[in-house]
């Protein structure tokens, strides 16, 4: 073989290798830290050619003031429904209309045109999931499925209740606990929560978001938490139990966006198809632990995760979720107030 | 032709310049990496918040007032910030007890590390020094691996049948005070031993001679020669004390807040950048004023050496 042939071998074997969407190159992804299965990053990897690199954050607000900043040199992030719209207000994501790409039919129907992005015309859901209560039934055996856990703790339960530190959760909790809508401003209802939360605060041991740990040594008991999170306590401790709250329990849901300033924006569009694929959905599912919004993905999921309590919403709690959304800038003023006041 | 004096003067200005360009450098360090960032924050403490973080260029004192007085927002009455205060105390008290407990734990310590020999100081030193290779946070977590639940001390208490539960220390001040008094040990006992070093003991020799008591001793010779050193130590301690973050919050258990997480809350789920500056602004105060009380102190009752 002289080398004329053994180049053209090679070059045609290059571009049998990459396929016909040849999108050589990086891809920069932004993403919460422990979210993103490097499975399903190496099959993308392979099928583009692209070399993938992650950074993690750990706050939608850093997430966020980091990419207004511009320059970072991020081609995709993954912000809550809460801050995708602000993130589409401010300028900070492209239109790549997702809603009209080949997986987008994947979608389930109930996430195909959220509020937060209608018609899908800038994110990819990447996860969903619910907050609720969790108890290690060693501890507690009575009815769990309610925030009553939290705000008004049963005596067995005293002194060994967490409750993780995110403001937004903590106060959608507490508001539905006393009968109101989320982000009132009725001050009304805003008193009745404030006073709810100092007097249940001293039964809660800590208020930390290190609770898989925790809930699995013992320290705490019970504790206000994402369900992905609790069913990796319950494999760890078949006694730990999600519970979802009769008064109403939020939903969050975190969607793949791609940055205005995003150099490699084909690539970022290929991802955005590529992880709407069923077996690839499956495939992030199995690593963060949450539900996907993707049809037709739960064949392909780990069979510890297929009628998993925590994943799958029981039919009767099903109508007790609410999508959480963003409070305004007035109405998130009064609840650091409460919280500062809590945690004071 | 130049006179003689204007040559002079061509050859000062000359040495201005090149003085100048010489320190430069060290100016513009000064200037961009120390001054720059402060006035950033200061600059930021008096602009508005903006809907969903960061600023909005305008100018308002609101985050001012807020540091220290708050509206009701429930009967709208103005009154002093009960909630910062109680934060502000709360650091402030942290950071002395803290100071007080490496002290008292740090000063026999330099002590007994300045009385050996020679060679065996340096082992001393040597393992003093040893926790700082290792990061904070995994330092904090091994104090946590020890206090908790079913940590070491409770394993050992239940396994000896002297308690019949395990003792709950994590979370509470206690655990917040144990990790803090770990943590800044070594800052105490590092500039007293440099002190205490250089002490000549002859002294403490004729002082015994003189019929003084050990606690004479200690009170009117060791103590006020090795007092630049426990100075030292004290404001190395007490600065990082009073913003001490990840100890409080791991051992803690993040229910009541520090000066440091007041301020985070501003920037991250508070959205509100002034107020977070503002509040970051008065910390330094706080310890402005300490150090200068500090200092005064020192330089009143201070007892020269040679």
């Amino acid at each position: 073989m002289n080398w004329k042939t053994t180049a053209t071998a090679m070059g045609l074997a290059l571009l049998a290798s990459t396929g016909l969407a040849r999108a050589d190159g990086v891809l920069n992804i932004y993403n919460w830290g422990n979210y993103t299965s490097p499975d399903v990053i190496k099959k993308f990897e392979a099928k583009y050619n692209v070399k993938v690199t992650i950074t993690d954050y750990d706050s939608n607000d850093t997430a966020l003031a980091k990419v207004r900043q511009g320059g970072t040199g991020f081609d995709i992030a993954v912000p809550s429904q809460t801050y995708v719209p602000i993130w589409i207000k401010e300028g900070l994501v492209q239109e790549t209309d997702p809603g009209q790409m080949e997986n987008a039919k994947n979608i389930a129907p109930e996430w195909a045109n959220p509020d937060f992005d209608p018609g899908r015309k800038y994110t990819v859901p990447w996860a969903w999931g619910t907050i609720g209560v969790v108890v290690n039934t060693d501890a507690y055996k009575g009815p769990a499925n309610t925030w009553g856990i939290i705000f008004n703790t049963p005596d067995e339960l005293k002194g060994k209740v967490n409750v993780v530190p995110e403001m937004g959760d903590v106060m959608f909790a507490a508001i539905k606990y006393v009968g109101g809508q989320q982000c009132t401003d009725d001050k009304a209802v805003l008193k009745k929560v404030r006073d709810l939360l100092v007097a249940a605060k001293p039964n809660w041991i800590a208020m930390e978001y290190n609770t898989i740990e925790k809930m699995g040594a013992g320290d705490f008991k019970a504790t206000s938490d994402w369900n992905g999170s609790a069913l990796r306590q319950r494999l760890a401790n078949p006694a730990i139990h999600f519970n979802y709250p009769k008064e109403g329990y939020g939903l969050w849901s975190d969607n793949v966006v791609v940055l205005k300033d995003a150099k490699n924006v084909e690539n970022a569009k290929l991802f955005q198809n590529f992880i709407m694929d069923p077996e690839n959905a499956a495939g992030l599912s199995a690593f963060h632990r949450y539900a996907n919004a993707i049809t037709g993905s739960d064949k392909y999921m780990p069979a510890d995760m297929k009628d998993a309590p925590e994943v799958v919403i029981p039919a009767d709690a099903k109508p007790l979720g609410e999508l959480q959304q963003m409070c305004a800038p007035e109405t998130q003023e009064l609840y650091t107030k409460i919280w500062t006041e809590l945690q004071k | 032709m130049a006179s003689a004096e204007e040559v002079a003067k061509a050859a000062e200005r000359r040495d201005v310049r090149d003085r100048w360009l010489l320190s430069a450098p060290a100016l513009l360090v000064i200037l961009f990496a120390a001054t720059g960032p402060l006035l950033i924050v200061l600059v930021y403490s008096f602009l508005t918040p903006g809907p969903y973080g960061d600023v909005k260029w305008q100018f308002s004192s609101d985050a001012w007032t807020s540091v220290f007085l708050e509206r009701d927002i429930f009967d709208d009455t103005l009154s002093l910030a009960a909630a910062h205060v109680t934060i502000f105390w709360r650091s402030i008290k942290l950071a002395v007890v803290t100071t007080l407990a490496t002290l008292a734990l740090g000063f026999p310590t330099a002590y007994f590390m300045a009385t050996r020999s020679e060679k065996t100081r340096d082992l001393w030193l040597f393992l003093i020094t040893i926790p700082f290779w290792t990061n904070l946070l995994i330092r904090t977590f091994a104090v946590l691996q020890i206090i908790r639940n079913e940590g070491i001390v409770n394993t050992i208490l239940l396994k000896l049948g002297i308690v019949s539960a395990p003792v709950q220390i994590l979370y509470t001040d206690t655990a917040i005070l144990i990790g803090m008094a770990y943590v800044y040990l070594p800052l105490m006992v590092l500039p007293i031993y440099a002190s205490m070093e250089k002490l000549d003991f002859r002294l403490v020799e004729a002082g015994y001679d003189l019929y003084a008591t050990r606690f004479k001793v200690l009170r009117k010779i060791i103590f006020p020669l090795v007092k630049p050193g426990v100075i030292a130590g004290s404001i190395l301690v007490f600065i990082p004390a009073l913003g001490a973050y990840v100890t409080p919050s791991v051992l803690g258990g993040g229910k009541n807040m520090m000066l440091s997480n007041l301020i985070e809350l501003q920037f991250g789920q508070g959205r509100n950048w002034p107020l977070g500056s503002a509040l970051s602004i008065t910390v330094m105060i706080i310890v402005m004023v300490a150090l200068l009380a500090y200092v005064r102190n020192a330089g009143k009752s201070g007892v020269r050496h040679g």
